[in-house]
């Protein structure tokens, strides 16, 4: 059997692999986000040509899924590993299965698999061709090519790497529930996430007040359309993180109907599209400077001028 | 010496069911490309797992056979000036078929002279055809495909090496960096490269690399694995053939395991469990003889049997997380009431441009019960009927259904039981969704059937009102489906409804009892007639019934769904008698020269003393006759009597001028006329049917 690593053990093994891989490792970003893709870091570094390679954990937070604490596997605010490497390595699938190495997960004691699994973040503009891994059964990561995001055909393709690190863990440390996992060798995840579990899931499924919420909701979609006017690129995102935040918040309360659902995915669908344009646009401007090739450099951006 | 030939396309792992359409279509299209090149073979054997399509090709022959042509070329008088010199025509001629001027005969063609050239084409060696094989691979096409790294390619997933090996010599072509080689990969975890010496000893090869190539012996591995669990613990396990092709494709090396889950997830309903299982997990289940579920599974593992324990304890513990889920969810259910899931619904929407998945039950109450009265239900089934529409949306709010969609309805069924509902009512909540797809299970108890024929017309109804009317291949709520259930559902009970008067009332009651929607539904009735006419033509046209004959039922004087099938299938039936074509012809003159009047069908009173011949008075006592309960009669009988007319309208017509001068004449012959087309648009338009001599 593997060896018992801790959570923060385990996230710092897949740091220090994934830095040696040549990705730069990032902190969380400040906005809440349901997934580590909408961190900026992932969304809007996927789109464009220059290259990007980038490792972080992201804490995201999915209202629907809060359980109060109560069950072992499900979680309002559970993190992710994410890696992101543009364009996509020819040895990624090699590059993945020797993390697990590294976690002490020997494939030979177990059964590995990649099972189709296209991802789809609608919301987003998003869609991507990949598999989730499954660990004797259990489904520990995310791996997908990305083909369009924010509306946009990916050129080069990045490849998305998400591990569900309370599941890794808990496989890893072999607990039933997340729980019991050791964050660190004398604190356990629920001295930590236990409470903020209840309390986030009694306000989003009780206490939360719909009006100031829907209030929000429309405050923050003006205010992003008004600063991609301005092509104010980070900060709009950071607007637009927000209403799909509150969307989720909206719609842990059920105060969203199936159908209705798909009007708000659409309004946050359209201002991902606009500041995915408007970011390539900005890095145009810049004149990509993270492509190190000077020819393709200058290809790339004497391109644009034509367009023009 | 034979030529066998290997080609083989490595990639990450490609979707399971991609694997089996995927190869198939590679050996078509390798196929096509031999016969198209002229390459002869004695065979193709295929390999498919989920890393590698492959074929093993023998008995190539060594090359093209050669080909001798006599080519064509301009006359004599134009390849040769006056001087017989050669023109421009000429030497560009043979230059085109690589021969020069001094190649160039001249033959006889129908009294001219013409250029000839004599051409060998030596045929080209097989290997030389065989680096063919590449457009054979990148022409692949493939349900989802995708790009990867920097290139603007498309395939099912990104190809990570190729093997091309004719006898013992690797055909080269490359494929973006990848290039043909001899090496083969193994299994991911328990095998390794490996160099072939030949195409033949692929298989062997690979089995020592831990993979089985072979799709079929894989399947068959996997079949005695299972069975041989069974047979040791005495268990029953269902091979869903389904199953058992997606798990053969999720694996290289196959071993079967055995897993078990705590008795107490048995309290959950079987259906739960199974979708857990099977649907979640891809794991098989398993019950004891007499088919009662058992707290066991089995399933398959990619690898051999090294540490399997672990594999064992993973996978149960991953089941046991959803099942905890799962009991936790019908736990929690079932301490609600069904009011209050239906006061729930209050806050559902259908869709917001429509209304509420409550009012949408309204609807449904008031569409299904006048269903019932016109399909004849008893009291008590009325009752049922009642209490079915309702509440039967409840379940979407339980938290079962949010967690297993797919469960839908299975579940209202359950519940409703468990809260004292009766059987049929319960069953009919299930049955609503029914048939889930084209060819699906149709609902088999009345309240059921009519509880899905309410439920799928108000959505017709509703979506066409508020705009969202189904275009080319856009049809996001399926409204197509949901017409095509209607249709097979009345079919299967045959039941018999006029659609536009059936829609006209029930909108009318829905106002009366003030849940109908704010939207203009009558504006759409003769939209939705002809939306469900398209789908009566489809369900003709499978039953293999001739195009114009379905065209022509669909395109009658009114839309009554079992009424114009039957109408199908009568014409059908007759389109060999030996007077069809006479029978047609004479109705289809009657329908042409009625329209030359206009007479609505409260003004078709045809005044005998207008009758100048004998034959007017004979047409139209065998009318009156064939009128006599028309409407009322099945289609086979109304035929028959439309038929019976023939002579009598021949006999008219050569007797009679219709087109008279004096109008009261004409019109009273007009009349005459109309009131037999209008009994032939009651069966179906019959001008569209094509008779041939």
């Amino acid at each position: 059997m593997t060896e018992k690593l801790s959570v923060q053990e385990i996230i710092l093994r897949l740091q220090k692999y994934w830095a040696a891989q040549g990705c730069m490792l990032m902190q969380a970003y400040d906005t809440e986000k349901g997934a580590g893709t909408m961190s900026p870091y992932t969304f809007l570094r996927a789109i464009g040509p220059e290259p990007w390679n980038a490792a972080y954990v992201e804490p995201s937070r999915r209202p629907a899924d809060g359980r109060y604490g109560e069950n072992p596997n499900r979680l309002y605010q559970h993190h992710q590993f994410q890696v992101i490497m543009k364009p996509s390595p020819e040895n990624i699938q090699e590059l993945y299965l020797n993390s697990l190495k590294e976690l002490g997960i020997n494939p030979l004691e177990h059964d590995i698999r990649f099972v189709e699994d296209n991802w789809e973040n609608p919301s987003m503009g998003c869609a991507g061709v990949g598999w989730e891994v499954w660990l004797d059964g259990m489904e520990i990561t995310q791996f997908t090519y990305f083909q369009i995001v924010g509306g946009l055909e990916m050129d080069p393709v990045a490849s998305e790497i998400t591990y569900g690190l309370e599941r890794l863990s808990s496989y890893i440390q072999n607990v039933n529930s997340v729980f019991d996992l050791e964050w660190s060798d004398d604190v356990l995840y629920g001295d930590i996430f236990k409470e903020p579990e209840y309390e986030h899931s009694k306000y989003s499924f009780e206490v939360s007040d719909q009006e100031m919420l829907l209030k929000h909701f429309n405050e923050y979609e003006h205010e992003a359309k008004r600063l991609l006017d301005q092509s104010l690129v980070h900060p709009a995102y950071d607007y637009i993180l927000k209403c799909s935040h509150t969307f989720n918040l909206l719609d842990a309360r059920g105060a969203v109907s199936v159908t209705e659902r798909a009007g708000y995915l659409s309004r946050i669908r359209n201002l991902a599209r606009r500041v995915a344009k408007e970011f390539v646009a900005a890095r145009k401007r810049r004149g990509f400077p993270l492509i190190k090739d000077e020819k393709k450099r200058q290809e790339l951006l004497k391109d644009e001028t034509e367009e023009k | 010496m034979a030529n066998n030939f290997l080609l083989e396309i490595g990639l990450e792992e490609i979707p399971a069911h991609v694997v089996t359409p995927s190869i198939n279509q590679l050996k078509k299209r390798a196929t096509d490309f031999l016969k198209a090149q002229r390459i002869t073979f004695a065979n193709i054997k295929t390999f498919s797992t989920p890393r590698r399509l492959a074929l093993y090709i023998t008995d190539l022959a060594d090359k093209q056979p050669d080909i001798d042509k006599s080519v064509k070329g301009p006359a004599k008088k134009i390849a040769q000036d006056a001087d017989g010199n050669w023109t421009k025509a000429a030497v560009g001629f043979s230059r085109g078929q690589g021969a020069t001027t001094d190649d160039i005969t001249f033959k006889d063609v129908k009294g001219t002279q013409y250029v000839f050239v004599e051409k060998h084409i030596a045929g080209k060696p097989v290997d030389e055809i065989l680096t063919g094989m590449k457009n054979v691979i990148t022409a692949m096409t493939f349900p989802t495909m995708m790009k990867w790294g920097n290139y603007s390619f498309e395939y099912v997933r990104p190809i990570k090496w190729l093997v091309a090996l004719l006898n013992d010599q690797v055909v080269p072509f490359k494929i973006l960096d990848v290039t043909t080689d001899r090496i083969t990969s193994g299994h991911r975890f328990l095998g390794k490269d490996v160099e072939l010496a030949n195409a033949d000893e692929y298989e062997e090869k690979l089995t020592e690399q831990f993979v089985v190539a072979d799709a079929d012996k894989r399947k068959e591995m996997i079949t005695k694995q299972i069975q041989k669990i069974a047979q040791d613990n005495n268990w029953k396990i269902n091979l869903d053939p389904d199953l058992l092709e997606e798990v053969n494709n999720l694996v290289e090396w196959p071993t079967a395991f055995a897993g078990k889950f705590d008795d107490k997830y048995l309290k959950i309903p079987d259906e739960v469990l199974i979708t857990s299982m099977k649907d979640h997990q891809r794991f098989f289940y398993v019950t004891d003889q007499e088919g009662k579920l058992l707290p066991h599974f089995v399933s398959v593992r990619n690898g051999n049997d090294y540490d399997l324990q672990n594999v064992v304890q993973g996978n149960e513990k991953v089941l046991t997380a959803r099942l905890e889920d799962a009991m936790f969810f019908y736990q929690e259910d079932q301490k609600k009431s069904i009011a209050d899931y239906v006061e729930r619904l209050k806050k559902v929407s259908f869709h917001d441009k429509i209304s509420t998945m409550y009012d949408k039950m309204q609807r449904v109450q008031v569409i299904s019960h006048y269903f019932g009265q016109l399909f004849g239900l008893s009291d008590d089934q009325l009752k049922d009927l009642k209490r079915a529409a309702e509440i039967y949306k409840f379940d979407l709010v339980t938290g079962m259904v949010g967690e297993f969609a797919e469960l839908q309805g299975v579940m209202g069924e359950k519940y409703a039981l468990l809260n004292g509902e009766s059987e049929a009512v319960a069953k009919a909540i299930s049955e609503h969704y029914m048939p889930i797809s084209a060819n699906g299970d149709l609902p088999q108890s009345d309240i059921g059937s009519i509880l899905a024929i309410a439920d799928k017309l108000d959505s017709i109804l509703t979506f066409f009102a508020a705009g969202m009317i189904p275009s080319g291949s856009n049809d996001p709520y399926a409204l197509r489906r949901q017409a095509t259930g209607i249709v097979r559902i009345v079919s299967n009970k045959n039941w018999k409804f006029d659609l536009t008067s059936t829609l006209n009332k029930v909108i009318e009651l829905q106002k009366q009892q003030n849940v109908a929607p704010d939207l203009d539904m009558s504006g759409q009735i003769s939209a939705i007639d002809d939306f469900v006419k398209d789908r009566i033509k489809q369900f003709l046209d499978d039953l293999g019934i001739r195009y114009d004959i379905s065209d022509a039922v669909t395109s009658g004087s009114h839309t009554n769904i079992v009424f114009n099938i039957a109408s199908g299938k009568a014409l059908q039936n007759h389109s060999d008698d030996r007077d069809f074509k006479e029978v047609i012809e004479s109705l289809t003159r009657v329908q042409r020269i009625a329209k030359k009047g206009s007479f609505s069908s409260d003004d078709l009173t045809v005044d005998p003393s207008l009758f100048e011949n004998d034959s007017e008075k004979a047409l139209h006592d065998a009318v009156a006759k064939a009128a006599d309960g028309y409407t009322s009669l099945t289609a086979e009988a109304d035929f028959e009597r439309l038929a019976g007319l023939k002579d009598e309208i021949n006999t008219y017509f050569d007797a009679t001028m219709i087109m008279a001068k004096d109008e009261k004449l004409k019109n009273n012959r007009l009349r005459q006329l109309t009131m037999i087309a209008n009994m032939i648009m009651f069966l179906g338009d019959l001008d569209k049917l094509v008779v041939k001599g």
